[in-house]
Parts: structure tokens; sequence; C-alpha cells
């Protein structure tokens, strides 16, 4: 909510010019209303030699928060989403951007009637924001503004300096100091304040997306780090459209339970736009969520090969109608839906974001009656036996069992092997010992945030076999990705056939696997 | 089977008149019938129609007719005419009304359908046939301006076809055929209602009613003697009711028949029949039936008896109503249960569910039919007792119980006190007959029980609770539910509970501006005392809230009480928070050490806090006190930064790190303009207040941090003993209940146990209210979150009946900063912030309260797991409400 822009003179170009570029009279406070609260400039120093204006927006808190209540624009959908505890008030974040091109708009045209010289000059400037917010911290405002010509000081901010072990805040006290004209550092700042703030919920309208990407006019398109600029609107863009179909119900019950909604509204990956390359980089991994993209490491995604794995066992397994349980994105339903030889195709899945993005993905509002005949997605949970899913020729649990607490695994078998009872049943789920191949992956980590366990091929053997023979199944093991002679694949793949083993049968295939497994280890 | 499709409930016959008109006919209706008149066009049905039943009750098809066509006439309009005919009637059948119908019927395919259409909504279809001659017929529709012209010959096919059909009548499916001869008998007929015989509405007990006997005389007469029957009278003049089952298996069918026959014969028992008298009638009537399941030995046991005997006992049973209905509709005893829509109805169908129950066709894996769940589904408002299936403990399930507790198999004989709900048994002498299989375990958790069913809990439900009725739970509330309730809560079996919102003070008027204090507040106790007092509670408790998290704690005495009473293996209960997720990411006993961070020698977290509290349960000799096994606590969970740490760094720590960061420059910017003679105005002078807001901010989430290693820095603060074995506490005053828990805080020698601080105040008392404001004063003054209000009778009603709030929330001034914002105090922020709605959440808050008790009193009761995770899950999906989340 703080800003202030320096520069320096001498008595032929007085620092106080800065006073007509901007078209505020450095005597004078001024105050301007804006949609977010009031916006004063003021002259700290004013002088020859040094003159320094300073923006300050008042942000009222309680009107931003109010503001969401009614059916104004520019305010947060739902009273839910607007906190009265916000940076808002402090932070230089979009509201600042805003202010900044409402106060100083001619300035950030060029524009100066009295002077009209002065625009076209560069100045020695320095500006200072105390506090910044910053997703991607100080290396990343670097990135930013050093192609600009700027000369750039970013210290981060402690959260909190009773609790140094909480570390840094996401915001940093920033400095830029160079020799610009000063339209070009105010459109600067107008575009990459927003860039880097790291605000959830929006409070700046569409069309004011559109005005900051016309003010990166001259610049933006030769910046380095021009891709994640726009993805950064586009994802800002996206965000603005996803309100409407905000888990309301979710951000409320995470708010019962003190904790941000993220932390239970996570079945689906935030960013959206960047998953392929994902998938590409090894679709289990958390992307970084700054938009940056790694390079790709394997040339078949591995998500691709499972689904063809799993497309081929269905195949064989002559089944026409399936279930996948998990369905998430819908992927693999997407998948099913290219063989007609699948008739009925259910997607289950708990998150309703999920499958609202499943369905998007699949375009089902828009598909010809036909296909869409093949195909239903519906919310459900493993959790729970459910009739609707009686009757079915196969059940697909793809990367599903390690999102369950190991506690309430019991129950999910249940559902499926007892009350469910697919002829065929294919659990895909990672293979830990595979995780020291993967180069990014640091030690010890599970693949996704959301993973509560991953198994060694033996704990999976052993659950499968227990589960089958407890079930009355068959179970056979299929490897899926490189099949690495010391660690094993990436993804391990059981195939359980209902009535094809007792009870010891499945228990003597289960050790098989192992005793293989182990001998394959030996030999490696 | 075919016996039991016959209905003894009404004596089937065709009553035919002599014709000669010389005696008035009375002609017996039963109240809840499908009366098809029958009778050529003229021969006088709607007149007879109009005489004799309401007009409501007379569907004629001309009527019909002329709905559908503006012409009562016109035949063409028939088959839609009797379609809406065949509606009106399903809809009023379906609500129980008699319905006579209007129609010539005269044809065996009109009747055909009638009597099906009786059928599907079990009721007796009676036939009242118009014999009326010709000459009679055609004379009047002649007077009639709009039948003048109908051919004689239509007449004469319609007497033709009526004639040709009335021997076949009771084979048709008729249950009465009154058939009146001659328009002078028609004329002269009365008609009589008659009550259903399985209508006992009028009696209204008070009844004992007895569980399946099978044969156990000894322990029906220590039965009988416990429940204060001396040689089959009650002294108070109560009435034994028999579920049926009497015979077969036990050692002494014939001594329980002879003791049930004659308390019967007395007027001093009512009596069901059960499937096994059933079949025991058929072999006295000769019929071939088999020997098995105990018919054996009551046949063996009956061969010593005399013939009269044998033939006294075959007329008792073959005069046993399958069911009836008793105390003004509230009260319905059968033998095997019956859904609501079979209550009161006659049909070979309500006989065989009465006495057989509904099976789903499938057969366990000892080849016993598989019974379908009826009683899950049933929402009557009549309470339905029942035997016919051995379970453990006899327990209410959706105002249905099964007394049969398996006498002959060992397990006890049950009576139930009705109206006053009392269960009273005695335990068999010895196991009779070996059970083919074991006696189920309904134990809570459902340890053997049925699995959670996604029926239980998906799309918008209604949850009947007993302390505030129906309680709907939404579509989309049930789905944001079931995702959490799916992916992070803890096992549902070690869940059986999960605490209400509370709702805050009213927004407090106070305003001390210009006083010594110069504050101004949004909550303030002064409300709060106030609202009790207009509620009529006289007597509250303050109670210090703590700023941790809410915790509920389900602590077990070992392992085997988690498994048998729970369900739950490996594990001696669960610590879980306000949407059901566990506070220490280790609760899974199957974890390996690498995920079980911060365990010490293999002992999760959470175990090690169960174990604390275990040891001070133990200490302070609450099991024997309490007669349990395991304990469910209500309770703060410190610090706050345990669980909430993610929250206060993204948000609390942030924000007050963003003000920190900004507030200096902006301060020395505007006192360099102003020494420059800038006028800056007022903006100085806000900014300044501004900044110590914040810095306010930063010391108020502050106070309800610090740091945790393990358990060191933990604290758990209980206030509650929710439940224990066959009980909920939750109507234990909270003086009573701030006694145990002392105790439990006393006995903790682990240092984890926190006392809750608390007040008692006298809401009628103005120097009671003011010690009670002054105690939150100074409390909140020094930086504590605030207290809750409480009734001091914890679960309290108002003189309208309707429940209090269980508990009011006042939090402390500087408190509200983390919820409002740093500025909030700010008197233009104040103002505006005063303008808040609390009815929702106090709405919500009741709500949730309900679903809270009811979930505590299903879980004493024994009920099955499935049921008290209905009532948990409602609260967790009614929190996702949209209701205003800083109240």
């Amino acid at each position: 909510m703080f800003l202030t822009i320096s520069t320096t003179g001498a008595p032929e170009h007085p620092a106080t010019d800065l006073g007509h570029l901007l078209h505020k009279h450095p005597d004078n406070a001024q105050a301007f209303s804006t949609s977010y609260g009031t916006a004063h400039v003021l002259y700290p120093e004013a002088s020859a030699e040094r003159c320094t204006a300073a923006l300050l927006l008042e942000v009222d808190a309680v009107a931003l928060v109010r503001r969401g209540k009614g059916k104004g624009r520019g305010g947060a959908p739902d009273a839910a989403l607007a906190q009265y505890v916000n940076d808002r008030p402090y932070a230089a974040s979009s509201l600042l951007a805003v202010a900044l091109s409402s106060v100083f708009s001619s300035a950030m045209k060029g524009v100066c009637r009295t002077r009209p010289e002065l625009p076209g000059r560069p100045l020695p400037l320095r500006i200072e924001v105390p506090a910044l917010p910053a997703r991607g911290g100080a290396d990343l405002v670097r990135a930013l503004f050093e192609p600009l010509g700027w000369t750039v000081d970013a210290e981060p901010v402690p959260l909190d300096t009773a609790f140094p072990d909480w570390g840094d805040s996401r915001y940093v006290r920033l400095v830029l100091e160079g020799e610009q004209r000063i339209a070009d550092a105010l459109r600067h700042l107008y575009v990459l304040l927003p860039v880097l703030d790291d605000a959830k919920h929006y409070w700046v309208s569409s069309d004011e997306v559109d005005k900051l990407l016309r003010a990166g006019e001259g610049w933006l398109p030769d910046h380095p780090e021009q891709k994640l600029i726009t993805s950064r609107y586009l994802s800002r863009r996206w965000s603005l459209t996803r309100q409407a179909m905000e888990r309301l119900e979710l951000v409320r019950l995470a708010e019962t339970d003190d904790s941000a909604v993220e932390e239970i509204d996570n079945a689906v990956e935030e960013v959206e736009e960047v998953e392929e390359v994902e998938e590409a980089e090894g679709a289990e991994r958390t992307g970084t969520d700054d938009g940056r993209t790694d390079a790709a490491e394997e040339p078949v995604p591995l998500a691709v090969r499972r689904r063809e794995a799993i497309v081929a066992v269905l195949r064989d397994a002559g089944a026409a109608r399936v279930l996948d349980l998990g369905c998430g994105q819908g992927q693999l339903v997407q998948a099913l839906l290219k063989d007609v030889r699948f008739t009925e195709i259910v997607g289950v899945d708990v998150s309703m974001r999920a499958l609202a993005v499943a369905s998007r993905r699949l375009k089902l509002d828009r598909m010809g009656e036909r296909q869409a005949g093949r195909v239903r997605l519906v919310q459900g949970s493993l959790a729970y036996t459910d009739k609707r899913l009686k009757g079915y020729d196969a059940a697909v649990l793809s990367e599903v069992v390690e999102h369950l607490d190991l506690p309430r695994l019991p129950a999910l078998e249940y559902a499926v092997f007892g009350a469910a009872r697919p002829r065929t049943v294919i659990v895909t789920t990672p293979n830990v010992e595979y995780n020291v191949r993967w180069g990014t992956l640091p030690a010890g980590h599970v693949r996704h945030s959301d993973h509560r366990f991953e198994w060694t091929r033996e704990e999976f053997g052993n659950w499968a076999g227990t589960v089958a023979g407890r079930h009355g199944y068959g179970v056979e093991f299929v490897p899926v990705g490189p099949d690495d002679p010391e660690v094993g694949p990436p993804t391990q793949m059981a195939v359980f056939t209902l009535g094809t083993g007792t009870g010891t049968d499945t228990g003597t295939s289960a050790t098989t696997t192992t005793a293989r497994n182990t001998k394959e280890e030996k030999a490696a | 089977m075919t016996e039991s499709e016959s209905e003894n409930e009404s004596g089937t016959g065709t009553d035919t008149g002599t014709g000669t008109g010389s005696r008035v006919r009375t002609l017996p209706v039963t109240d809840l019938s499908l009366v098809v008149l029958i009778g050529a066009s003229g021969s006088g049905k709607s007149t007879f129609a109009r005489k004799h039943f309401r007009p409501t009750e007379v569907i004629s098809s001309d009527f019909c007719r002329g709905l559908v066509a503006d012409d009562e006439n016109d035949q063409s309009a028939s088959g839609d005419a009797f379609d809406v005919l065949h509606y009106i009637a399903g809809k009023r059948l379906a609500a129980g009304r008699r319905t006579v119908v209007d129609a010539t019927n005269v044809q065996q395919e009109s009747r055909r359908q009638l009597v099906e259409l009786a059928r599907k909504h079990d009721v007796l279809p009676i036939a009242v046939v118009l014999d009326v001659p010709e000459e009679v017929c055609a004379a009047r529709n002649a007077a009639r301006a709009d039948r003048a012209d109908m051919p004689r010959r239509v007449v004469r096919r319609h007497i033709r076809e009526l004639r040709r059909s009335l021997r076949g009548l009771e084979r048709e499916g008729f249950r009465k055929v009154h058939v009146l001869r001659g328009a002078e008998e028609a004329e002269a007929a009365e008609v009589r209602t008659e009550k259903r015989y399985n209508d006992l509405t009028h009696l209204t007990g008070p009844f004992d009613i007895i569980g399946d006997v099978h044969g156990c005389s000894s322990e029906l007469e220590s039965l009988l003697g416990k429940l204060g029957y001396a040689d089959g009278v009650h002294p108070a003049g109560r009435t034994a009711v028999f579920v049926g089952d009497l015979v077969d298996r036990g050692p002494d069918s014939p001594g329980v028949l002879r003791r049930v026959m004659s308390m019967v014969a007395s007027g001093d028992a009512l009596c069901v029949p059960g499937n096994h008298e059933n079949k025991y009638g058929r072999h006295l009537k000769g019929r071939k039936v088999r020997h098995t399941h105990g018919l054996a030995e009551t046949v063996e046991q009956m061969a010593g008896e005399s013939e009269e005997f044998r033939q006294r006992v075959r007329e008792f049973i073959d005069g046993l109503v399958s069911h009836y209905v008793l105390d003004g509709g509230r009260l319905v005893v059968c033998h095997a249960g019956l859904p609501e829509k079979y209550h009161g109805r006659t049909s070979g169908r309500v006989r065989s569910h009465a006495l057989y129950g509904e099976t789903t066709g499938e057969t366990d894996e000892f080849g016993l039919p598989v019974r379908y769940p009826w009683a899950e589904d049933y929402r009557g408002r009549a309470a339905v007792v029942y035997g016919h299936t051995p379970v453990p403990e006899a327990t209410w399930l959706n105002n249905t119980i099964c007394l049969d507790t398996g006498a002959v198999f060992g397990g006890k004989l049950t009576a139930l006190r009705y109206p006053e709900r009392e269960l009273v048994d005695v335990p068999a002498e010895r196991v009779w007959y070996e059970p083919v299989r074991p006696l189920a375990s309904e134990a809570p958790g459902g340890h053997e029980g049925r699995p959670l069913d996604l029926a239980d809990v998906h799309g918008r439900r209604v949850v009947e609770t007993r302390h505030a009725g129906r309680v709907s739970v939404r579509e989309e509330n049930a789905a944001a539910a079931l995702e959490v309730m799916s992916r992070f809560a803890v096992d549902p079996r070690l869940m059986p509970y999960l605490p209400p919102t509370m709702a805050p003070t009213a927004t407090s008027r106070v305003d001390t501006r210009g006083g010594a204090a110069d504050e101004l507040f949004l909550e303030h106790p002064a409300e709060a005392f106030e609202q009790y007092r207009a509620d009529g509670v006289a007597r509250v408790v303050c109670e210090e809230k703590h700023m941790g998290s809410r915790a509920v704690a389900l602590v077990c005495r070992d392992e085997g009480t988690a498994r048998d009473r729970f369900g739950a293996a490996g594990v001696t209960g669960a610590l879980y928070t306000r949407t059901g997720r566990p506070f220490f990411p280790d609760s899974s006993p199957d974890s390996s050490p690498e995920s079980a961070e911060g365990s010490a020698e293999g002992v999760s977290l959470t175990e090690r806090i169960l174990g604390r509290v275990r040891d001070a349960v133990t200490e302070a000799g609450l099991w024997e006190e309490l007669g349990t096994d395991w304990v469910l606590l209500d309770a703060e969970l410190l610090p706050w930064s345990l669980k909430a740490s993610g929250l206060l760094r993204s948000q609390y720590a942030a924000v007050g790190a963003a003000a920190g960061a900004v507030f200096p420059g902006a301060l020395a910017a505007l006192e360099g303009a102003a020494a420059r003679g800038v006028d800056v105005g007022d903006l100085l002078v806000r900014q300044r207040e501004r900044a110590a807001d914040a810095a306010a901010f930063t010391d108020a989430y502050r106070r309800y941090c610090w740091p945790t290693s393990g358990l060191e820095g933990v604290r758990l603060a209980p206030f509650q003993i929710l439940a224990v074995q066959g009980r909920s506490l939750a109507g234990v005053p909270h003086d009573e209940q701030l006694a145990l828990i002392d105790r439990l805080v006393t006995a903790d020698a682990s240092g984890l146990l926190a006392t809750t601080r608390r007040l008692y105040v006298d809401t009628g008392d103005p120097d009671s209210v003011r010690a009670g404001v002054d105690w939150w004063l100074e409390m909140t003054g020094r930086g504590g979150e605030g207290m809750v209000v409480k009734p001091l009778g914890a679960l309290v009603r108002s003189a309208q009946g309707r429940l209090v709030q269980p508990g009011i929330k006042c939090r402390g001034r500087e408190y509200l900063r983390i919820i409002y914002g740093p500025e909030y105090t700010r008197p233009e922020n104040l103002d505006r912030l005063r303008s808040r709605s609390l009815n929702h959440k106090r709405s919500l808050a009741l709500r949730e309260y309900a679903l809270g008790l009811e979930a505590l009193d299903r879980l004493a009761d024994g009920e099955p797991l499935w049921r008290v995770h209905e009532a948990v899950f409602g609260v967790l999906a009614l929190e996702s409400e949209p209701v205003d989340p800083r109240l």
C-alpha cells in the first residue's frame, strides 16, 4: 500500500521536476478516491538535489470484504473468500498497481502538458517498495526487473521475528535503482506488481487484466521472462473464471478447521495449463507452480504408459462396462471413450472439482448423444459401499490407493472387492523403490504431496495377495514403465480376476512375484 | 406358503339375501376397504352409495366420464374415465381411506382391475351386488332424461353378465360378497362399518411386550414375575403382548401355550402369531410340514397333551391376527417387523410380511435367508416392536426394536415396558437349542455390523433427531462433507461425534467511549447473560477459552476395548479435529517408523496423548465410577500453532510481516512531509494508530503460538465428558462435568492436561453478572481469547420447549483482531461490523448441536455404526453451510 519514487537532480535539472512529471505538486498532500480506498500522494522531501514522491493507499479492508456480499463488480464473490485479516492494506499488491494507474495516469502515458520535454528524458530513479508480495521470491524479483535495466535490491522480510524458525515471509523489501523514463518505470510497476502478487483471490476485474497486458507494450515482448509473465496473466484470468465454480463448501470446511482451503481442496492440480508438461516430467510430482517448466526427462510420459497398460488389460479381459474409481480429471475416461468396445464408462471421484474439470475436459455438454450415452461421471467414495457400482465388468483404481490413509484402506477393499465385485480389478500405484531414479525428487520424498504412503513391490504384493485371497480373486502383477533391473518399474500394477484363484493360490502367486523381485535384486 | 396367504383378519364369505325382502339386511363393511358396487344400469348403485357412504368416499364412473369428456354418457371416453377412477381410488387407498366404486362392474375384467388395485394397497376388496330386475332398471333409466334413449338390450346384457358373475365373485378375490336381491331389499339394506381385526388403537396399555419365547416356559414365568405378574395377572392392570414364536425348539412349548392362551382368554394378554405357530397350526390341521427348526420338539411335547388341548391350541392359532395397531396408532406389534405402509392393512402380503419379514432372496454363509433391513428405511410415527431375528441386545433403531434376544439359544428373554420404553430381561437358564448361526453382533462401530453405505450419507438427507426433530442436509453440503470425510477424516468407527459450531454473543452495544476504559466492544458478555436470562436460564457457567484447537478424544482402556466396542484394530482411540481430521499425521497403526515422524519408541504421538489421558482416567478411578471402558472427551488442544501453523504463516504472520515492513517507511515519509510544512491533516495520526493496531494484532496471535517438540509443550484442556459406555453425558450439568474433569487434571502426572477456569453466574443477579463481566474483562485484558457461557444444566429447553443455545462465546477484544482484522476496533470499522446477522449462525449451532446429541444418544443406545455416522456426517455437512465464518 506504499511506495516511494525518488530522483536526484542539480540546479539546472532540479529533482522537483518529478512533481511536473507526476502532475502532483510537491508542496501539497493530495488525496484521490479509488475503488479500493483513498490514495494519498505526498513528498517527504523536495529539493533541487533530491525529491521523493510517496504513494500511500489506505485500503478499506472492511469495505473490501463487505463489497463481496453485493453484486458489484470487482468484489470477492463470497464473504467466505474474503478475509478481514488480509495483507491488502499493507502489501504492495495489485490494488496498489490499480491505484498507481489512476493517480498517475498521465505520467504513465508519458504526457506532461506544462513541460512536454520532460517525459522523454530518463531520470536517475530510486523506487522503494517496502512490502512487496513476491511469489517466486527475491530471485524472481531480480529476474523480472533486471532485464529492464534496474539495479535490484530485494531483501526477504522475515515472517515473525519472535519465531525465527518460521522463516521468511513471501514479502520482500524492494529497492530499484536505474536511469529510466518515469512512464516506463510506472508501467513496469503496474504490470509486475500484480505478477509478483500472491493473492489467492482477486479483486481486480477482468478488464483491468486486459489493461495490464496493454501496459506491457514496448517492453514485455522482448522480456526474457515474457512467458512467465503472460502465463501468470492467463492463470489469473483462469482464476477469475474459476471464482464462479469455487467450492465454497470446502472453503468453509477448511475454515472450520483453521486451515487453508488448498489443504483439502487439492484433488486437482492448481495449474491446469501446465499439466501436460508435468505429465512429461512424471505426472506424480507436484509441479513447480510458478509456471516455469523444467525440461522433459522421458520421451513417453509415464501417465500415458499407465493408461496404455490399463486399456490393454481391459481389452484382454473383454471388459465392456468399466468403472474408473478415482477418475480425477478424466484422462483415462477419455482414453476409454476412444474404443467403442467400452460400452459403459463410469468415472467416479469424491472430488466435485475433479468431476467438474473432467466434465470440461471431456466436453460432455457438447458430446454427441451416442458417445455421451457411454459415459457418466458421478461423485462417490470408496470409504462407503455403493450399490451403484455393482455389476460392472471391471474397475480401475489408477493411482488411488496411495491417497488414502492406511487405516482407511480396508474400507476401500471391502467397497471394491467385497461389495462392488467387478470381474476384473486393476490397481496401479507408485513403486517407491523407483523414486531413487527420479533425479529431481529429493530422497525420502513421496511423489505427490497428497500421497499418504508409497509401497515397495513387496509391500504391494503382500497387500494385493491378502486382498485377493480374502475376496476370492486371483492376482497378477504387471510392470508399467521401464522395468529397472534393480528397483523395478516406476508404476506397479496388479490385475485381480474374480474366481481365478483360491486364497492359497493367490498367496502363492504373490509370493512368487516377491521371490522373483528378490532374485532380480540379487542379480542386479 | 399357501396357508400363510390366507388372511384370518376377516371371515370370507358370500352373504346372499333371500330375495324375499322380508328382513332388513345389515351389510358389514370394513372401515378400510375397496367397495365395488355391481349392478346393471339403473339398478340404484348411485342411490345406494349416496345413502350409505360419505360423498367423498364414492367415485362414480359417470362422474369420471364427465371429467374427461364433458359428458357422463360418452361411452367412447370410458377408457380414460376408468384410468382416472383407478388413479383416484389408488390415491385414496394409499392414504388409508375407504373407497366405493360406483360403476356397473358387471364384467369380470373391470372387477379384476379393482381387486388388483385393492391388493396393491393391501385393503379388502368387498363386493356389493344389486341384483335388481330388468324391468325396474329399464323403468328408472327411462325416467332419466340423459338415459331415456338407452336401448333395453344394454340393461339386459348387464343383467345377463351380472348373473353369470355371481358365483365366481369370491374366487375373483372379493373377501366379502353381499348380494342384495330385488329393489326392496336393496333399498332396505343397512351398512355397518366394522373395524379391522388388527385395529386395537383404542387400547392404550400400559403394555409389557415380550419377545420370542420358543418353549422356554421357565424363563417366561421368571420374566412375568419380574414384570410383576402373578399367575398371569398384573395387579396394575397391565397387558402382556406376545410377539409370537411361542413354540418350537425349547423344552416346554405346551406350558408356554397354556400360559399365553389363558392370559389371552382372560384379557390379560394379546398375542400375534409367529412363523413357528403358523407352521405348527398347519401341522395341527393335518398339512404336511417338515419337522425342522424345532417343530419336532413341539410335536413330541404336545403328544403328551390331551386331544382337547390340541384342539384348543389349533383354534387359538387359527384366531391369531397378524399384527396389532395399538395406543392410538402409536404402537405396532408384530412378529417379524412391518414397514409403515402395511400398518393396519389387510392382505395376504401383509400377513406374510408380518410373519416372515422380507428377505432379499439371497442366503448367507449359513444357508439362512438374508433379511431385508427394513428397519433402516423405517421413518414411521408408530413404534414397531417385533421379534423373529435373534440379536444379542434389544436396541432401538428408527423407532423400531427387536425383542428376540435368543432365549432358547442361551441368550435372554426380553420384555419392553410400554410406554415407559424400559427393557426387562431374564437370562436363559441354559442353551436349549444350538443356533445355526451365532447371534449377530451389533456392537457400535459395527465390528461385525454392516459397513457404511454411501446411501447413508449421500445427497439431500433428513436426519431424525430426538431433540430437534428433523434436520435437513442439503446435497451440496453433503457432497463437500463426503470429500472431507473420505479423504481426510479418521476412521468413522473411531469418530462417534463431531462438535457443533457455537454462536457468538449478540453484538455488543456496550460503548464506554468517554468513560474510563474508552473502549468499543463488538462482543461483550453482558449480552450473553441477558440472552440466557431471557431464555429462562437462571444459572450459567463461564468457561475460559484456551485458544487452542477444538479436539475430540476417544480414549479406550486398551486395544481390546477399541476392537470390541469400536471395531478398530491396533489403536486405543482417536484424537481428531472439528472436521474429523487427525491432529497428528502418525495416527496410522500400520505406519512404518519412517513415516511416523516425532514418534518415540515407535509409539505415535496420538497414542502417547491417549496414553496420558488413559492414565489420568485410571488414576482418578473413573473407569469404575462411570462403569465404562472408554470415554469420549470434548477438549481444546494447545497451542493453536500446533494445528494451525499453515494458516498462521500464510495468513496471520504474513499480515503482521507486511504491516511491520511497511509502516516504518510510511510513517517516516509522512513525518518528513509534515516537517517540510506540508499539511498532512490527520493522515499521520491515523497511520500511527494503524501501525499500533497492526502491532497489537501481531501480539494477539503470538500469544497462541509456542514451539512444541513431540509432546513437549502440548496441552490438552478437556471440558466435558461426552459419553461413556451406554450413556450420553451431554445432559450432565456442567458443574458436575467440571468436577469430573478437575479430578482428571489432578490425577494427570504427565502435565498434559490443563484445567479450565470457570465462574458461575446468576443471570438474574446484577452483582453476579457484574462479577462475570469483570472476570471476562480481566481475562481478555491480559490477552485471553475469551470465554464460553453455558447453561449450568447443559441440555436446557426454554419455556416454549425449544432447545436453548448450549453455549455462547464471548471473544476478547484483542483476540477479535485475529478474526476481524487488525483495525477492526477503529470506530468507523466497528460501526459497520456491528451490523452482523446472527440468525443463521444461531440456527446452525442448534441444528448441529441436535445432530451431535443424536450421535451420542445413538452411540449410547448401541445403535449400528451407520446410524451414529449419519448424525456425525450431518454435523460436518452443515459446517459447510454459507454462514459468516467470522461468527
